[in-house]
Parts: C-alpha cells; sequence; structure tokens
C-alpha cells in the first residue's frame, strides 16, 4: 500500500528540470588560483590600474584568512587550486546588439525561459543575462538610459562609469569582511551594475539572470546598485546550473546604496542545481548580501525564493544609517534531499527611528537542513528603532531539520525587539482534507506549502510569484500517481 | 449508487465494522445513528480512503466501481463527498483558490476543460447566495480562525460548489447551536434534486427534524442492527440504544427492512 509517507518521499525527492549543459567554446583562465590569475582576469576585462591594486589587495587579504566555522554544517573541503576563476564564451568580441550574441547562448536562455530578443520579452522587465564569468546580454538599455537609468553588466560599468564605481565599490561590503567577500572581490568576472539617478521611479523591474555551465568553474560575480536621492527601483536576479557530479563554488557579493529617500527591492529567485537525492554534486552558495540606508527615510527590502543549491549560506542584510529607514527581509528556503540552507539577515539599528521586519519561512523535506540565523543589532544612537522578526520552520516527512538561532544585541534603552517562532508539520489530516476534494497529494502538498509562503511570495514582483509558486511546487514534485 | 456488502474494517489491528450492510440509491437521504464507539465515523472514513483504516472483507460498489480500490482523490473525483465532523485549518491557502483547484482536478478527472475564471466566479456567487453563506468567508484563508459553526458551514459551501452525487455528512450537527443547525440543514435541503444522495452521520434526532430522512439506520458494534424510516429515529430518542443492545441478534431480520 502506498502510504503518504511514501508520497512524501517521492514528492521529496524529484529532480532537477535544468541541469542541461550548453556546448558552446570557452575561453577559460589557467586552473588554480595566485595573483597572477588576479592579474589574468582583470587584463581579460581590461580593467584600469586602480582596480587592478583593488582586486590584489583582496587577494592578499583573502590569504590570510580562515574558512568559517561556526554555521550549522560542517564546511565541505574546497580545493581552489583545482579550478578555473574565469570562463566565457570564446566568440565575445564588443557586443553592440542581441543580433550579435551567439545563438546557442540565446537558445539556452529561452530554454530556461529567459527570452533575451527584446519583441519576446515579458512587458516591464530589463534582463542582463550572465553566462559563466561575463554577461552576454542586457536589454531595454536604450530606454532605460533615456530616463537617465543605467543597467549594464559590471564589466561595462567599469569602462562606461569608472567614477560612479570607484566611488561606490566595496563601501558596503568591503573585502576584509569574510573570506568569501575578499575571494569575490580577488577574482569576480562579471555581474550587474544599476544607478538610478535623483528623482527617477525606475518604470520598469530590472533583472539579472546567472547561468553557471562550464565545468570545474566557479561563478564570482558582483552586484551593485545605487539609488539615488528619491529614486525607486525594483530588482530580480535568477539563478541555475547544469547537473555535474562534481560541487561548484559560487560566492557572489552584492552591494545596495540607497540615499535619501530612495527604495531599493531586491528579490532572488535561487534555483542552482542542488545536488542528486544522495547528495552528490551541487552549487556550494556562499554569498554576501548587505545594503546600506545611507539617506533619511530610504528602505531597502530583500526577498528571496531559495530552492537550490547543495548548500546555501548567505545572510542579507541592511545598515539602517539613515534616520527613519526602514530594512526588510523576507525569505522562503527549501531544503530537500541532503541540501543544506543557512540564511537570515541581520539588521543593523544605526540611525534614529530605524525599522526593520524580519519574516523566515523555512521548509525542509526529505533529509534538508534548513537554520534561520539572524541578528538585530541596536546601536547606542538608535533611539524609538523597532524590530518585528518571526521566523517559522515547516517540516515534510521525519527525517529532516529546522533550526534557528537568533541573535539580539541592543545598546538603546527605547528600542522595541519582538521575535515570534513556530515550527509546524504537514499533517496527514490536511493532505487527506485535499485529498478528499479532488485534489492529488502531489497538489495538496504543493498547495500547503504556497499558502504557507505567501507572505514571502506577495512581495514578489507579480510576474515572479507565479514563477516562485511554480518552482515551489516543482522542487516538491514527485512521482506520485 | 452505493452498494456496501458485508464490509469489514479495522484500525490498528482492532475490527471495527464486522460485516456492515448498506444500500443507497439515487436521490435518497439515509441516516446512520447509533452510540459512540458504534463505527460510524469509521464507515465515513472507510468510504473516503483515509489511510489509518484497514478494509478486511467485504466490498463498496459505488456506481458499479469498486470504491476500495480507488485512491481518496479518485473516490472525490467519481463524486464522493465527506463533510468532515473536524475541518482541518490550511494557512494562508484562499477558501476559492483552494476551490477552484478542487473543483478544476474534478473536472479533469471527467475530460472536462478549466472552468474561466467568469464562470467560476458566476458559480461561486450563485451558491454563496443560495445558502446565505458569508463572501467574507470566502475569501478567508481554508478555516483558519474559523468558529466551530463557520467551518460547518464551510463544509456544505463546498459541497454545494462541487455538486458530488453523494455527500456524506459525518455529525455535521455537532457543536451547532440551534441557528447554525437551521443554516446548515436549510442548505442541505436546497442541494436536494432528486438525483444526488446523502448519508446523514448524527447523535441525535435533533437534525432530522430538519433533514428529513428517507431511511433510519442503528450502527451498533459495526453492524447495522436495524433500519426503518424517520419514525425509528424519534423511537430512539425516546428509548436510547439499549432495546436494541439486546436484540442485535436481530440483524438478519433488520436486513429486510433494507431498501431495494
Amino acid at each position: 500500500m502506498s502510504t503518504d509517507l511514501d508520497i512524501l518521499k517521492d514528492v521529496s525527492t524529484e529532480e532537477y528540470k535544468y541541469g542541461f549543459t550548453t556546448n558552446i567554446e570557452m575561453e577559460m583562465a589557467p586552473i588554480g588560483l595566485n595573483e597572477d590569475t588576479v592579474r589574468y582576469i582583470s587584463a581579460k576585462k581590461n580593467e584600469p590600474e586602480w582596480l587592478l591594486e583593488w582586486r590584489l589587495k583582496a587577494y592578499r587579504q583573502f590569504e590570510k584568512m580562515e574558512w568559517p566555522s561556526w554555521q550549522n554544517f560542517e564546511m565541505p573541503s574546497m580545493d581552489l587550486q583545482s579550478i578555473s576563476f574565469y570562463a566565457a564564451p570564446r566568440k565575445k568580441a564588443k557586443l553592440n546588439s542581441l543580433e550579435e550574441v551567439d545563438p546557442e547562448l540565446l537558445a539556452t536562455f529561452e530554454k530556461l525561459g529567459i527570452p533575451l530578443t527584446e519583441q519576446k520579452m515579458l512587458a516591464g522587465v530589463a534582463v542582463d543575462a550572465v553566462f559563466d564569468s561575463v554577461s552576454v546580454a542586457t536589454t531595454f538599455k536604450g530606454k532605460l538610459k533615456e530616463m537617465g537609468v543605467i543597467f549594464c553588466s559590471f564589466g561595462e560599468a567599469v569602462q562606461e562609469y569608472p567614477d560612479l564605481v570607484k566611488k561606490f565599490l566595496g563601501t558596503v561590503v568591503p573585502h576584509t569582511d569574510n573570506i568569501f567577500a575578499a575571494l569575490n572581490a580577488a577574482v569576480f568576472s562579471d555581474g550587474s551594475f544599476v544607478y538610478i539617478p535623483k528623482g527617477v521611479r525606475c518604470p520598469m523591474e530590472l533583472s539579472t539572470y546567472f547561468r553557471i555551465n562550464a565545468e570545474n568553474t566557479g561563478q564570482f560575480e558582483r552586484t551593485l546598485i545605487v539609488a539615488d536621492d528619491d529614486s525607486y527601483v525594483s530588482y530580480l536576479e535568477g539563478c541555475t546550473a547544469p547537473m555535474r557530479d562534481e560541487n561548484q563554488l559560487h560566492a557572489a557579493v552584492v552591494e545596495l546604496i540607497a540615499l535619501e529617500n530612495a527604495e531599493i527591492k531586491y528579490s532572488t529567485v535561487q534555483n542552482w542545481y542542488p545536488g542528486d537525492k544522495d547528495g552528490k554534486g551541487g552549487i556550494y552558495n556562499f554569498v554576501t548580501k548587505r545594503g546600506i540606508c545611507k539617506g533619511v527615510n530610504s528602505k531597502i527590502s530583500w526577498t528571496q525564493v531559495e530552492t537550490g543549491s547543495a548548500i546555501t549560506w548567505k545572510y542579507p542584510s541592511v545598515i539602517l544609517r539613515g534616520d527613519n529607514s526602514t530594512g526588510e527581509f523576507y525569505s522562503v528556503a527549501l531544503t530537500k534531499n541532503k541540501q543544506v540552507a543557512d540564511t537570515g539577515t541581520k539588521m543593523y539599528h544605526i540611525g534614529k527611528n530605524t525599522r526593520s521586519r524580519i519574516i523566515s519561512k523555512g521548509i525542509s523535506a526529505g533529509e534538508g537542513q534548513n537554520s534561520y540565523r539572524g541578528l538585530v543589532q541596536v546601536g547606542s544612537g538608535a533611539d524609538n528603532a523597532r524590530n518585528f522578526t518571526q521566523c517559522d520552520s515547516l517540516l515534510i516527512g521525519d527525517q529532516c531539520g529546522a533550526h534557528t538561532f537568533p541573535y539580539i544585541e541592543s545598546k538603546n534603552n527605547s528600542a522595541m525587539v519582538e521575535h515570534e517562532a513556530t515550527t509546524s508539520k504537514i499533517g496527514e489530516d490536511q493532505i487527506f482534507y485535499l485529498n478528499q476534494r479532488g485534489i492529488d497529494t502531489e497538489k495538496a502538498v504543493a498547495l500547503i506549502v504556497n499558502g504557507y509562503a505567501k507572505e514571502v511570495l506577495n512581495q514578489l514582483p507579480m510576474e515572479f510569484a507565479v514563477e516562485a509558486q511554480k518552482l515551489l511546487a516543482i522542487s516538491l514534485e514527485g512521482s506520485v500517481g | 449508487m452505493l452498494s456496501i456488502k458485508n464490509l469489514k474494517a479495522s484500525v490498528e489491528g482492532k475490527e471495527i465494522l464486522k460485516g456492515l450492510n448498506l444500500e443507497v440509491n439515487a436521490g435518497e437521504v439515509h441516516a446512520i445513528m447509533g452510540p459512540n464507539g458504534s463505527g460510524k465515523s469509521t464507515l465515513a472514513s472507510v468510504l473516503t480512503g483515509k489511510e489509518a483504516y484497514d478494509v478486511t472483507g467485504g466490498q463498496a460498489l459505488f456506481e458499479g466501481k469498486d470504491l476500495l480500490d480507488l485512491s481518496p482523490e479518485d473516490r472525490a473525483r467519481e463524486g464522493v463527498f465527506l463533510a468532515f465532523q473536524y475541518p482541518v485549518e490550511i494557512p494562508g491557502v484562499s477558501n476559492i483558490n483552494f476551490l477552484k483547484t478542487a473543483l478544476n482536478e474534478i473536472r479533469a478527472y471527467k475530460g472536462l476543460p478549466n472552468l474561466e475564471a467568469k464562470e467560476f466566479l458566476k458559480l461561486l456567487k450563485e451558491k454563496q447566495k443560495l445558502l446565505e453563506f458569508d463572501a467574507a468567508l470566502a475569501n478567508r484563508s481554508l478555516n483558519e480562525g474559523f468558529s466551530g459553526g463557520e467551518k460547518k458551514r464551510n463544509e456544505i459551501f463546498q459541497l454545494a460548489m462541487l455538486d458530488p452525487k453523494l455527500a456524506i455528512l459525518d455529525e455535521t450537527d455537532s457543536g451547532l447551536d440551534i441557528d447554525a443547525l437551521r443554516i446548515v440543514s436549510r442548505g442541505v435541503n436546497k442541494l436536494r434534486n432528486g438525483k444526488n444522495s446523502f448519508i446523514i452521520i448524527t447523535h441525535y434526532q435533533r437534525l432530522l427534524e430538519y433533514i428529513v430522512p428517507d431511511f433510519v439506520h442503528v450502527l451498533y458494534k459495526g453492524q447495522i442492527v436495524k433500519s426503518g424510516t424517520k419514525e425509528l429515529a424519534l423511537e430512539l430518542e425516546e428509548k436510547g440504544y439499549d432495546w436494541l443492545k439486546e436484540d442485535s441478534h436481530e440483524t438478519e431480520a433488520a436486513e429486510i427492512l433494507l431498501p431495494r
């Protein structure tokens, strides 16, 4: 007899659907990591001297640092001397239009549901597509430029807007922050750059799609978003990778800067290859994301849906420097099979009347391990700081785990910090109830999970909320019926 | 429509149903009464395929199909509906989204296309009006924070929306005050159309004053020991179950009274 337990097991061990590889001729950096690697990348990108120096400084810092040991999983050994730190599709000279993009690449993104030809684009979304180490295409550039919005690959920004890059690069996440941030600063290859000028409300969603393709490489991209006074931007990133037996490292850095009255909404749908059901392969996702609400009344909101990666290690944070500024963190993290997620946020209240809100929804299935780790820090000058944290865990089956590590440090008596936490299990009664209304177990689980994650999914831009819902359903899909 | 023959079922090795017989024809309302532990809710669970119950003998045919061989969702799609005694809460899932999913799953099973949003909303409004069901409840998360009465009303609302051939009401009257009982009963009566059938499981005769059954059966120790018309319910109310307990060997005689 097929029991609910069996079905749950099937449901929670479904295979990955974006695991194909693209056969395209690649140009790769020699295997290994040393100062020459850093010089190689910088030369490939035709970078100015100051940036090379900045990278080398980071590299020297990296050499002095240790791998972290405080996380709630065993750090896998990573041999950085056996991978290549730069991989780019060969054909690339400077591209002037989409027609010049290798059709094989366009087909790859098409297959992933990311159409790059503008006439096929979803209305109102501009996309930057990053394939291994380089950006292959950015859409709607012209239209955005008319309004003064800069949205381009990081490499291009270094060439075209060096002053802006120089002014803000590394100001939120210094290379000394942690070993992965140092590594990224040394070897980052591309990523996206966004600048929204004063008083401009960016008219469309900006989106970057990251794809790891090549074997024996890592992806180290860097994203920098600056919202000048009184501006607004909503930005979304998506990610996938082929199925490979080796683990691949992804160590990105994202920096957000919101000036006076500015608002940045940053959404992530992360679906890197999670490894197979026995935990073989998959992406190691070690990412540093931080924003600073520099100006008064500014706001930064992080929303993340994390379904992929063998290991996810990320804590998108907000430094609330400006008075009356607001930081938000909305997260759904799903782990199944042998996936591990150690994720959460840090909210640093520095300015007066600063507010933060943290909603974290963990979903553990199979043998997945899910940890929420969060820090709410209130500085002595942060009068009337407010924080609300809610962190919920949902368990599917009895082989998985959910953990919470909330930290609160307050140096100001007027601060108000609230923390709520719940843990629940998908009940057989809930599944039977839905079965009895004609809904099969697979759909029932998807319905329950989406209901549970709704508060977070509602924060995503409409088109992506639908995608994220499907992704959650697919991630839990099994061979039922 | 439903033909149950010599049905035996157990939970955790303990036999609860011990050879139950019941025939329900299209358009009929059957009430099943009986003391606590006689197997009333077990019957509902076994017919709808709840996992913890093992069928150890006998059969249940629904429109000629072996019901016990179907998955719970397929039984529902074939037209068997259970109004739960204790409806569960499913946070974050809107009643409307849930009903649309359920309705379209059932339609897909029958080879029908999904109901368009407009048609669905029309149906929703129609049934809300018919049952005097609060639109605010329809928009809320499935049973989340509903009172006991609201949950029961929501079961009847789902019954109206899904329009099954056979509805089993498992102690729908339990926990209802007299007003709620009236509203729920009125709803059920409005849904009777001469083609659909109802099995009403209840402890009390009170509900049967509002929903008048064609037949009343007494379930005792896992068997139907007596069947009759609505007057039997009154007799039970008056005398209790004890007089039947002594007569439980009359099972075979009782079967003769079963409608054919």
